[in-house]
């Protein structure tokens, strides 16, 4: 036993085999190779990118990233309005994304938490220019020379570079817009203005940037933002330019020594709107300025992150989560109103001759052919009140004319229509696997003395289990994820939670919670399966 | 994410480099997104047709999308492959693609149609501007019809007629969102007009809003597409109903189904066209060129001969004539005409925008309850 077989060509026999086996497994993952790329990337890729957005808040930071910053240290438990840095890092921040109309994005993301900030940021992009006119008038007034771009750009221009501050710049620039930032611009800080005048270094060098990378102009000759009069105005309020002799250092120094307006960012901001000067706005922005948030999916389970922590939604406003159970709960009677309804159905089918079943079989597939739609429709025309059912009832006399039944716009209707949809889903596996049910164990449980029902429940049904159990993970599957069937005919207590992922999907843009409502949806339905896997076991599922 | 960035910096680098040699190249395709049914083919008819007729060798393909526009033209962009040319979007859709950047801004006196008279495009469309993305077509309005035959010996004459349910016994349908219906519900709770947006920016307001609706909320089919309302009123299932009153007109004058128009309260709407952003410099020059011609006030005027919405342009008014088809006057018809807008409401965007998503969980909240 010690001495190893060898194949043929004297390598060990075991490792000849193992590369023969490992061969033949690469070869048909070659073979199966292009449909597993394209269902990685059109399937998988994008169904994970889309459940991605439940957790991913970057704007927040991406769009305010100085005024986060600023507001990580303050406390909004003292109920004092933050101080005037945070206001002051907010005006350059808003002013750089009301320039890439940015500001709006995240005003309404932020609306999302706090009801009216959308217009608060819609509104106060528009007012942000007045402050910079404030300066930039009597800046102009004292030098003309400041009107001109070049005078700007001969100030902060040169070697050595400021590199950090540029590449700072152009990351900030590329997380606002979305657009890379790389390439030339023509323009690099110099290191000793930058130290001098840090603010209106910074300002200057991301207008550049934008400028260059996202208009396509040649900073060095347009004439930049209005935030930047305002910028050198605070700058020059603390700057010590008395060793300073690089370009403008009289244009500096002359600025310094004028009376410029100093700048009020609070105030500015109190101008444009009174929210401001509330703790509101900056609550919602700290509360929610983390890259990444459990909040949409406290969202859609009615819950909110608030600065005090996790609290439940108001008690008028909580709706999913009575909406999930409806969903599993409805789902999961259709699913059985679909088995009662298709067991016999497919047991005539497997039980009829040939031409007698495929007769049958046509007529159930021949609605699963005709659009959802008009059947959804067709059942409004059956069910409604003036409908043809009412009319027959009342026509016989079952139910007076003044009281007619109320069949739809309800959680019956919904039911109704939707296993009418879902029956064929039923059906056909059901068929397939009682088609295989010999008839011969059936007679031979009667001829051994079994009673019909005994020879059905003992021999005959544990063999269509697995069929049953196909249909009812299809059915059950396709339910929970309905969607026009509940809107068309579902009224208010019909609905499922679909419709709310719908109506954040196309009417409240409010993806993030579109996508974690979809996530927890899709975790129901692995629970589930699991479950189902568990008492039922995953083996006694056949589709045929 | 690196693909998309890759993406769309090649569009705006098309974009940024194009813009500058661009003149006068346009593109022959155009998609235009719209809402199917009658009022596309209005469009089709009023302006479409004669802009190819002009211009041989365009062609314009229909995107029956407008519902979903939005949406769409998110995921549209993030992949950086806009398809579209030129959308219809109601108002408050066009200030939201605004405000997502989107959209593209447009100069009204600089990019659209001057009236006959010299007017320019901002003075003619007036208030009706309200986004910087929006070219307004046309003024529509939600209006209440009731079924004349099942109200009794005296017709509803207010809104209010809504809650009345014991004048007017049996089902109303009213549209699945909040927007218009708390107004109305405040309306008829004894909240004056002009009030009507402070009380409902409180939870107290929205609360008796939500009250009042109440009232009749087991009498109440709801709706959420512009349809349902006529059918529910031709089949009889309801004895009132709001829509838009165009799908009414359609009902009574073309169907000559047995329903009557009760205008108190209309809230005006608009509807418009908007063009996206990250289209190439040729097509976004077609579609400028296009709904330059399209927004002009003869177009516009045109337009009413086919449906009946009111035009956009205070010029057009004058110019709105007969019915195609029908020959009927359409100024009758039409919810600014005097006789009509005696008591109207306009939509405002601004409340709505901050208020939509807060009022509407409530109201889903209360639906669901």
């Amino acid at each position: 036993m010690a001495e190893t077989m060898l194949a043929a060509d004297g390598t060990p026999l075991k490792r000849s085999l193992a590369r023969a086996l490992r061969r033949q497994k690469l070869r048909a993952l070659a073979l199966i190779a292009p449909l597993l790329i394209f269902v990685l990337i059109t399937f998988i890729v994008p169904i994970a990118s889309m459940l991605f957005r439940s957790v991913e808040n970057e704007i927040v930071q991406n769009t305010l990233p100085y005024t986060v910053q600023e507001l990580a240290s303050w406390d909004a438990a003292t109920g004092e309005v933050p101080d005037e840095p945070v206001f002051e890092a907010m005006y350059f921040d808003m002013f750089i994304a009301a320039e890439a109309k940015r500001h709006t994005r995240l005003g309404t993301r932020l609306n999302y938490e706090q009801t009216g900030l959308s217009s608060l940021f819609r509104q106060s992009g528009r007012k942000l220019d007045d402050l910079g006119k404030d300066i930039q008038k009597p800046l102009e007034k004292l030098n003309s020379d400041w009107k001109d771009g070049e005078t700007w750009y001969a100030i902060f221009n040169g070697a050595p570079a400021d590199t950090a501050l540029l590449a700072t710049q152009r990351a900030r620039v590329a997380a606002l817009t979305d657009n890379p930032t790389e390439g030339d611009v023509n323009f690099a800080p110099r290191a000793d203005i930058a130290q001098l005048l840090p603010k209106t270094a910074r300002a200057y060098t991301a207008w550049a940037v934008f400028e260059a990378t996202q208009d396509g102009r040649d900073p060095a000759t347009r004439d930049p933002w209005e935030a930047l009069p305002v910028a050198l105005a605070t700058d020059l309020q603390t700057a010590d330019l008395s060793a300073y002799s690089g370009p403008g250092a009289d244009l500096l120094r002359a600025a310094q020594s004028a009376d410029l307006p100093t700048p009020d960012f609070t105030a500015a901001f109190t101008d444009m709107d009174e929210d401001w000067a509330t703790i509101i706005p900056w609550q919602t922005i700290q509360t929610h300025s983390s890259t990444y948030t459990g909040g949409y999916f406290l969202n859609a389970v009615d819950a909110q992150k608030t600065p005090e922590g996790i609290a439940w939604q108001p008690d008028d406003k909580q709706i999913l989560l009575k909406l999930f159970g409806r969903t599993i709960w409805m789902s999961l009677l259709i699913t059985f109103s679909c088995i009662a309804l298709g067991y016999p159905v497919a047991w005539l089918l497997a039980n009829l001759p040939m031409r007698k079943a495929n007769m049958l079989l046509i007529l159930v597939l021949l609605p699963f052919w005709t659009s959802l739609l008009v059947r959804t429709s067709a059942w409004k025309v059956m069910l409604q009140q003036q409908g043809v059912i009412n009319d027959v009832l009342v026509w016989i006399g079952l139910v007076d004319d003044a009281n007619r039944l109320i069949m739809i716009n309800n959680q019956f209707g919904t039911i109704v229509a939707m296993t009418h949809i879902l029956l064929p889903f039923m059906i056909l596996p059901m068929y397939s696997v009682m088609q295989t049910i010999q008839p011969s164990y059936l007679r031979a449980a009667k001829s051994l003395g079994a009673t019909n029902w005994t020879a059905f429940w003992r021999v005959y049904f544990p063999q269509s289990v697995p069929g049953i159990g196909a249909g009812s993970i299809l059915v059950f599957i396709l339910a929970i994820g309905y969607y026009i069937t509940p809107e068309i005919v579902g009224g208010t207590k019909g609905v499922f939670i679909s419709n709310r992922i719908a109506y954040h999907i196309s009417s409240s843009l409010n993806w993030g919670l579109a996508a974690a409502l979809g996530s927890i949806l899709l975790a129901a339905v692995l629970v589930l399966y699991w479950a189902y896997d568990k008492i039922v076991g995953i083996d006694n599922v056949k589709l045929g | 994410m690196q693909m998309t960035k890759t993406l769309l910096a090649t569009t705006a680098l098309t974009v940024a480099s194009g813009t500058a040699f661009a003149d006068g190249h346009m593109a022959s395709d155009m998609t235009l997104v719209s809402w199917g049914g009658a009022y596309q083919s209005s469009q089709q008819n009023a302006y479409v047709a004669p802009y190819i007729e002009m211009n041989p060798g365009v062609t314009a393909v229909w995107d029956e999308s407008s519902a979903e526009a939005v949406a769409k033209l998110r995921a549209m962009n993030e992949a950086g492959n806009v398809t579209w040319d030129v959308v219809d979007v109601v108002a408050a859709d066009a200030i939201r693609l605004c405000d997502e950047g989107l959209a593209l801004e447009i100069d009204a006196d600089e990019q659209l149609a001057a009236a006959p008279d010299g007017t320019s495009a901002s003075d003619d469309f007036g208030d009706l501007l309200v986004s910087d993305c929006f070219i307004p077509q046309i003024v529509y309005s939600t209006t209440f019809g009731y079924r004349t035959d099942l109200v009794g010996d005296t017709a509803p004459t207010s809104v209010c007629a809504v809650f009345d349910t014991d004048a007017y016994p049996g089902k109303r349908s009213l549209e699945k969102r909040p927007i218009n219906n708390m107004e109305w519900a405040l309306l008829c709770d004894g909240v004056a007009k002009e009030d009507v947006y402070d009380v409902l920016g409180t939870a107290e307001g929205q609360d008796q809003a939500l009250a009042k609706l109440d009232t009749i909320k087991d009498d109440v089919i709801w709706w959420s597409a512009g349809a349902d309302t006529p059918q529910l009123l031709a089949d009889g299932e309801v004895v009132m109903g709001s829509t838009y009153n165009g799908r009414l007109f359609a009902a009574i004058e073309e169907q000559k189904q047995p329903i009557g128009m009760l205008w108190d309260a209309q809230v005006f709407d608009l509807d418009g066209w908007i063009i996206p952003t990250g289209l190439s410099p040729e097509r976004q020059a077609r579609a400028l060129d296009f709904v330059k011609f399209a927004t002009d006030t003869q177009r516009l005027a045109d337009q009413a001969k086919y449906i009946s919405y009111g035009p956009a342009r205070l010029s057009s008014a004058p110019l709105v004539g007969k019915h195609e088809s029908l020959g009927i006057d359409m100024a009758p018809h039409m919810p600014t005409d005097p006789e009509n807008a005696k008591n109207t409401f306009l939509y405002n965007y601004e409340f709505w925008a901050d208020y939509r998503d807060d009022i509407d969980a409530k109201f889903q909240a209360w639906l669901a309850q």
